[in-house]
């Protein structure tokens, strides 16, 4: 447990003022992590994200990023 | 991931284009792309349309990656800022407008019914085989003029599309950003 608590964790991160809320990323996503919330943005739940990157590489606007969060 | 009946609208969206070929006023069906993303919009306040039904976004997105026909670049930074973004759904009201003015035109008797389709709004196409008469000059006008903005978006999109990512057209597609406009309006003042 500790040591998964130092471990750093890549999760998807969106910018969400670029955001055109256009599902793009919650087709592919595999686990279910990311939403668009109300047509307005997306939104991801960093408790499910894995880090995959397949939001990123669909996003059409090209606003995803895979970064390290320390949790 | 598993699949729903919604994820073969893309069937729907390919069919309508093809019919425009072979009868005009099958682009009248075209309503419904422009009413049930509103509609949803308005009175749903989400982009549902754009996240699970849109069949013009699925084509992109099935000739992009099952076809391969995407080159799969990151498009450039200015396609998804605002005034990009606004600025095309302004020039796409005008032009709209200027086509509904037209139907008015035509309606009214002041200008002959022009079988024609026109491409980025400045290519203009004989297209008199798809017309077999027997409606109002209006009526069929406006088949002629909607279908042109409907074939004109799916080009673009198509460009967009083998250019950079599939479904590149939904970052400007001013039919999305209205749905998003229409959300933002709705959402209660709180964040930002
Ligand atoms: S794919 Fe990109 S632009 Fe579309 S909703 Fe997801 S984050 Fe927003
Ligand atoms: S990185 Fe993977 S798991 Fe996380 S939101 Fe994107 S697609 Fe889903
Ligand atoms: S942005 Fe336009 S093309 Fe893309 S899903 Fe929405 S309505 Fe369809």
């Amino acid at each position: 447990m500790m040591e998964e608590k130092l471990q750093k964790k890549r999760k998807a991160r969106v910018a969400q003022a670029d955001c055109v809320a256009c599902g793009s990323c919650v087709k592919v996503c595999p686990k279910g992590a990311i939403k668009v919330y109300k047509g307005l943005y997306a939104q991801v739940d960093e408790g499910l994200c894995i880090g995959c990157g397949r939001c990123a590489a669909e996003c059409p606007a090209a606003i995803i990023e895979i970064g390290e969060v320390t949790a | 991931m598993k699949k729903h009946w919604y994820d073969y609208l893309w069937i729907f969206s390919a069919t309508y284009l093809i019919l425009g070929f072979f009868n005009i006023l099958f682009a009248w069906l075209g309503m419904l792309c422009f009413m049930l993303p509103l509609l949803i919009a308005i009175f749903g306040g989400s982009k549902m349309y754009c996240n699970l039904f849109c069949g013009r976004g699925q084509l992109f997105s099935l000739l992009g990656k099952k076809f391969k026909l995407s080159a799969n670049r990151k498009p450039p930074v200015f396609l998804h800022k605002k005034w990009f973004r606004y600025g095309f759904l302004t020039f796409f009201m005008i032009m709209f407008g200027n086509m509904l003015w037209v139907t008015y035109l035509v309606g009214s008797g002041q200008r002959p019914l022009s079988q024609h389709v026109k491409l980025l709004w400045s290519i203009k196409l004989p297209w008199q085989w798809a017309y077999h008469g027997g409606v109002a000059p209006w009526v069929a006008q406006f088949s002629f003029g909607f279908y042109s903005v409907m074939l004109t978006s799916t080009v673009l999109g198509i460009i967009t599309m083998a250019l950079f990512r599939p479904r590149s057209w939904c970052v400007y597609c001013p039919m999305g950003t209205m749905t998003q406009l229409i959300c933002q309006a709705k959402k209660p003042k709180v964040k930002k």
